[in-house]
């Protein structure tokens, strides 16, 4: 910090930078140097100017500093104490300096000893060296005299060394002579006793020799004797290797010995491969044997082990050998054994392939999952070893092509199992009813196809789940862990599922015996439930269920979660309609002929409800019972308590009145008209066959609007009697008592009731009502 | 588009007879009958002014009964024939008869100064299509193309083929055939196909079409199940000789090949109640129109399975190389089956729909409450199917 501050000003000041350069520049460069001396001591010049009050170093009165001068610290001692105090500094003074005698003296003593026992010791010391002095000497010429022995010994040994050396070399050159001399007869003694390295060795060891002196004749004669031998022994060599009874390390050695005798490697690498394709179509010809029809075929497991163990494992022992033998082939020898590992290989794939597609029928996967990852650990070793043939790719495109395979598999599958939970609900519904047993049944049938459903879809999940497990050697190939989790288990399995499933839910709504007799309604209604659901909750479950067992990369668009919601809603929607449509036909059938067969001029005054209203009543209150199990209540529109009275009030008296009254009066045919249509004005269009909600009001609306619809239509087409007019009457009334607890607006039951009456009114010559209290009587013993 | 705008037309009782006045080629003109049990029923001619938008009407007497079907005559435009309610002693009959209206009245141009009702003028009756054999008369169809000579009526399970003699005075049933059974089978609705020399009636009864030849009265094809609930009404192409529309109480339209009468070729469902009416336009079968108890009228346009599926097909010489182009361009993109409009100016059902005679591009529609309603086709598509 301090030199810092004091480097600050510097480069303000450079010499000649300024007119007062040299005379600020000195000062402020020792400075510079106090600053460092200080800092390494530890002491910073910002602490000694810190403390100014203190005792300055430079302070000549300081008693212990270095620049106290006697002079000026007496003048001030006695300029500025008075006497007291300067007595006492003296008596201080007198006191401190005796001590100090007195530590002197002690020191002096005590340091005149030592000195005195180290002159001792030095003395002594000077001794001693003098001594050793004298030896050193003698030292000296001994060794002289040494010297000069064994120079003289080593001039009288020097030429016996040199025959020794020279003999030594002539035993060498004959004992190498004595191998060459030797060397037929060993080399026959070899190939007797089939010891054909040895031979080799040999062989190779005389060649270079033989070769060098050739132009001597006896070399000659050996060189042609060991040729003739070797030539044998070639010929024995390759006789063994042709026999190929022995295993592949035999063969290789017998390659080994055979190049080594300088065979031409092409054709020995042909003989080779051919006698390995032998050995490899012979394994091939057994896993063959294995796939054959006649003897029970072993599991899949166990044919992969036979087929990695015998074929891939020699397969990998013929591509080591080969090219731990053939290295010196190059591109070309690498290239033919990849053609032949090709070749072979790819009649392997095909049996293997055959073995699989019998497979595929089956439900179990592990077992077919344990074989494909044997078969593709297997195929990893030949694969790295031969990374031309493409083996590895083949296995990994056939692990693939099953995969596949299988996804369609239990596509088909769970299809299948939807259409089983589809004929079993058809049977329960078909099956005879035990009396108050049928209702609760509906919900429980729904219960069950959902849960089968889904433990299906699991089940499918769990053994599809088995081609991406970790210890699985092909499930970190980039397939199965993009395109197969995304590609063929979301979108092909689930998603191609759920679709499928919609679909033929909808083929319900269309089917093509219209008459509804097809599809039995209770199944529309609980199809349309199980829809809703799976819109509701069980496709995102499903959806998220498979994305986190099958963590999907997401590099392929698939289907989100909400198409796929809209499409079982839509097909929820449909259904339901179709449920409403078909409902409500059978009531309008049974409406539509009480009012066409029947003889409505000549009936008879009404006592009773017809009993098909009560049908209607009866059959109206079974589907809300239906409906009810399956689904919500629904929003209505706010009515009072005590409603059907009310209304039966509204309706029969003053409506009724308003809206008949003017029919009697000859003069005013139009009011009719203008009443109704004034009233109509006021109300809403009745859509008949509209969409419905997903809720029980609204589904019996539908169908109490379709019915009654029906019955005006049907009331339009006849003519009536007073008392067909007053039958029309009491059962509008008994419809209108019985029919308003279960729509959403009860407003449109008494609309399109009233519009009944007042269209058989209409429809009858001599229109007198019934008066609205009899009217009522008769609905109520009814 | 001031002119685009419905004409309403309201009548004091109900009805559901409509027809257009076959046989008037110039003047728009409708027919319509009906239904009042209490009073004497009316049949209204409707004129439409065209050019200033106005309904003249005049109306005659009905006395006979309430009107459920009423058909013009394609050759004389005084002459009409109608089915009729005849309630007698707790028993009602339905009867056909063919009317000759006065003859001021055919060409519709007579002034009716005072209200109709005053000066209403009476049918006169040409004959009873007998019905002593037969009662409940459903409907009554002109033989399309020829001179107003024959006829055929539906009565219950029969069809029965009349020849109209001395001017019309006299009915003889020249020939019939029935329906065989069990049940009791009643035919709803028929037309007479304007193709075969019109030798080829169609005929609707509960959920089945059926195809009789009128010279030997036999079937010639039969749809079981056309319909999934009953079939209302049927109308042949007029362009296509084999091509047959249906409607009916599920709501639907259906159009069907009598060659393959296994699967229909097009199916309309836009209705929300009965189908009661479907008409083809008598020269752009394109265009369909159907009634229906929904209380809406709708105009579909069927150019896929009509006689024009590219287009209208301008004749090469009357055209200039720039139509030619244009026409061209027009044949390439193929045309989509649509609904050009709905109508919504009924309150109460429609019971009946027919074209105009005299303009293609024309329509009524009737509603049970009394209600006519004279509508066009949107002029922009009418341009496109002209140019």
């Amino acid at each position: 910090m301090a030199a810092a501050a004091a480097a600050g000003p510097s480069p303000g000041s450079r010499p000649g930078d300024s007119p007062e350069g040299p005379e600020g520049e000195a000062p402020e460069r020792r400075r510079k140097a106090h600053g460092m001396l200080k800092l390494y001591y530890g002491l910073s010049e910002g602490e000694a100017a810190g403390r100014p009050a203190g005792p300055d170093p430079l302070d000549p009165t300081d008693l212990n500093g270095a620049h106290f001068d006697p002079e000026v610290y007496l003048d001030k001692l006695r300029r500025e104490c008075p006497l007291a105090q300067l007595m006492d500094s003296e008596t201080d003074m007198v006191r401190q300096i005796r001590a100090l005698d007195s530590d002197m003296q002690t020191l002096v003593y005590e340091n005149y000893n030592k000195f005195i026992s180290a002159t001792d010791t030095i003395r002594k010391m000077k001794n001693d060296f003098r001594k050793m002095e004298d030896e050193m000497d003698r030292l000296a010429t001994n060794m002289a005299v040494i010297t000069d022995f064994s120079a003289r010994i080593s001039a009288t040994l020097q030429d016996r060394h040199e025959r020794i050396t020279k003999l030594a070399g002539v035993h060498a050159l004959l004992r190498k002579l004595q191998f060459l001399f030797e060397l037929p007869s060993r080399l026959t003694k070899c190939v007797e006793l089939g010891a054909y390295g040895q031979a080799v060795r040999y062989q190779g060891r005389a060649q270079a020799v033989l070769q060098q002196y050739q132009h001597l004749p006896s070399f000659r004669a050996i060189q042609d004797d060991c040729q003739v031998i070797t030539a044998r022994l070639a010929q024995q060599l390759r006789q063994r290797f042709r026999e190929g009874g022995s295993g592949a390390p035999e063969q290789a050695e017998c390659v080994e010995l055979l190049l080594a005798l300088g065979e031409p490697a092409e054709e020995l690498c042909e003989e080779f491969l051919a006698h390995a394709r032998g050995r490899l179509e012979e394994e091939l010809r057994s896993l063959e044997a294995e796939l054959g029809p006649s003897p029970p075929a072993p599991d899949v497991l166990e044919f992969t082990d036979h087929g990695g163990s015998g074929f891939v494992g020699g397969l990998c022992q013929v591509a080591a050998a080969y090219q731990e033998l053939f290295a010196a082939q190059g591109p070309a020898g690498a290239e033919r054994l990849a053609a032949f590992a090709r070749e072979l290989g790819s009649r392997y794939f095909a049996l293997v392939e055959r073995r699989l597609a019998q497979e595929q029928g089956g439900g179990d996967n592990s077992l077919l999952v344990r074989a494909l990852d044997r078969f593709h650990r297997r195929l990893r070793a030949p694969g790295a070893l031969l990374a031309a043939a493409g083996l590895s790719e083949a296995a990994t495109e056939i692990v693939e092509r099953v995969a596949r395979e299988r996804l369609g598999h239990h596509l088909q599958g769970l299809r299948a199992a939807f259409l089983g939970c589809l004929t079993d609900v058809r049977q329960a519904l078909a099956a005879p009813r035990v009396a108050g047993k049928e209702g609760p049944g509906l919900a429980e049938l729904l219960a069950n196809v959902a849960s089968s459903i889904l433990s299906h879809i699991k089940a499918s999940l769990a053994a599809v789940h088995l081609f991406t497990a970790k210890e699985v050697s092909f499930s970190n190939k980039p397939y199965f862990r993009g395109e197969f989790c995304s590609q063929g288990v979301r979108e092909g399995l689930i998603v191609g599922f759920i679709r499928s499933m919609c679909q033929t839910a909808q083929s319900f709504c269309d089917s093509p015996g219209e008459k509804g007799g097809a599809t039995p309604p209770a199944l529309l209604l609980l199809l349309s439930r199980l829809c809703l659901d799976y819109e509701t909750a069980t496709i995102s479950y499903i959806l998220t269920l498979t994305d986190e067992q099958f963590l999907v990369q997401d590099q392929f668009p698939v289907t989100p979660v909400s198409t796929l919601c809209a499409e079982a809603r839509e097909t929820a929607r449909r259904l339901l309609t179709h449920y409403v449509k078909v409902q409500g036909l059978v009531i309008s059938q049974m409406l539509r002929k009480s009012v066409e067969t029947r003889d409505w001029l000549s009936t008879l005054e009404p006592r009773n409800v017809r009993a098909v209203m009560k049908r209607v009543v009866e059959d109206t209150t079974a589907i809300d019972v239906q409906v009810g199990l399956l689904y919500e209540e629904g929003v209505r529109k706010a009515q009072s308590s005590d409603s059907s009275k009310r209304t039966f009030s509204v309706y029969s008296s003053s409506r009724q009145q308003g809206r008949y009254a003017p029919s009697y009066t000859p003069s005013a045919p139009m009011d009719t008209n203008l009443l109704s249509n004034i009233q109509k004005l006021f109300s809403e269009r009745i859509d008949v066959f509209s969409p419905v909600e997903f809720n029980k009001v609204s589904v019996l609306t539908g169908i109490i609007k379709i019915s009654l619809k029906t019955l005006l239509e049907c009331v339009r087409l006849r003519t009536f009697g007073r008392f067909g007019l007053q039958q029309v009457q009491v059962d509008c009334h008994f419809l209108q008592l019985y029919l308003w607890r279960f729509v959403a607006d009860e407003e449109l039951v008494h609309l399109l009731l009233d519009e009944v009456v007042a269209s058989a009114a209409l429809r009858c010559p001599d229109p007198v009502p019934m008066e609205p209290s009899v009217v009522e009587v008769i609905c109520e013993r009814g | 588009m001031e002119d685009d705008a419905p004409v309403i037309y309201g009548l004091e009782f109900q009805a559901r007879a409509l027809t257009p006045q076959t046989a008037e080629t110039d003047a728009i003109r409708f027919l319509v009958g009906t239904q009042s049990l209490k009073y004497d029923n009316q049949i209204h001619i409707i004129d439409f002014d065209d050019e200033n938008n106005i309904i003249n009407k005049n109306v005659l007497l009905h006395q006979a009964g309430e009107i459920w079907h009423i058909s013009a005559s394609p050759a004389d435009r005084g002459v009409l024939a109608t089915c009729y309610n005849r309630t007698s002693d707790s028993k009602v009959l339905t009867c056909a008869a063919v009317w000759r209206m006065p003859k001021e009245l055919e060409s519709g141009s007579h002034e009716s100064p005072d209200d109709s009702s005053s000066t209403a003028q009476t049918l006169e009756l040409l004959c009873h299509l007998d019905n002593t054999a037969h009662s409940n008369m459903a409907c009554v169809v002109w033989e399309p193309m020829g001179d107003g000579k024959k006829i055929i009526s539906l009565a219950d399970n029969h069809i029965l083929l009349w020849d109209l003699q001395e001017s019309s005075s006299q009915a003889v049933l020249a020939s019939s055939a029935s329906l065989g059974g069990k049940g009791q089978l009643k035919f709803t609705s028929g037309r007479w196909s304007p193709h075969h020399n019109c030798t080829q009636v169609a005929t609707a009864n509960d959920t089945t079409l059926r195809g009789w030849d009128t010279r030997s009265m036999s079937q010639i094809y039969c749809i079981e199940n056309a319909h999934g609930q009953l079939v209302r009404d049927l109308d042949f192409n007029p362009n296509k000789q084999y091509y047959l529309a249906s409607c009916g109480d599920d709501c639907k339209v259906k159009f069907w090949d009598t060659r393959n009468v296994t699967e229909p070729v097009k199916t309309l469902e836009e209705h929300s109640h009965w189908v009661w009416n479907v008409r083809y336009n008598h020269s752009h079968d394109q265009l369909v129109l159907t009634g229906s108890s929904d209380s809406r009228v709708i105009l579909s346009n069927m150019v896929s399975i009509s006689s024009e599926p590219f287009g209208h097909l301008v004749d090469d010489d009357d055209i200039s190389d720039q139509e030619d182009h244009r026409s061209e361009e027009k044949s390439k993109e193929p045309l989509q089956d649509n609904v050009i409009a709905t109508y919504e100016e009924h309150e109460d059902s429609v019971y009946a729909v027919d074209w105009s005679s005299a303009d293609p591009w024309l329509f009524a529609s009737l509603s049970y409450d009394g209600r006519l309603v004279i509508n066009r086709v949107p002029r922009a598509l009418k341009y496109h199917i002209l140019l």
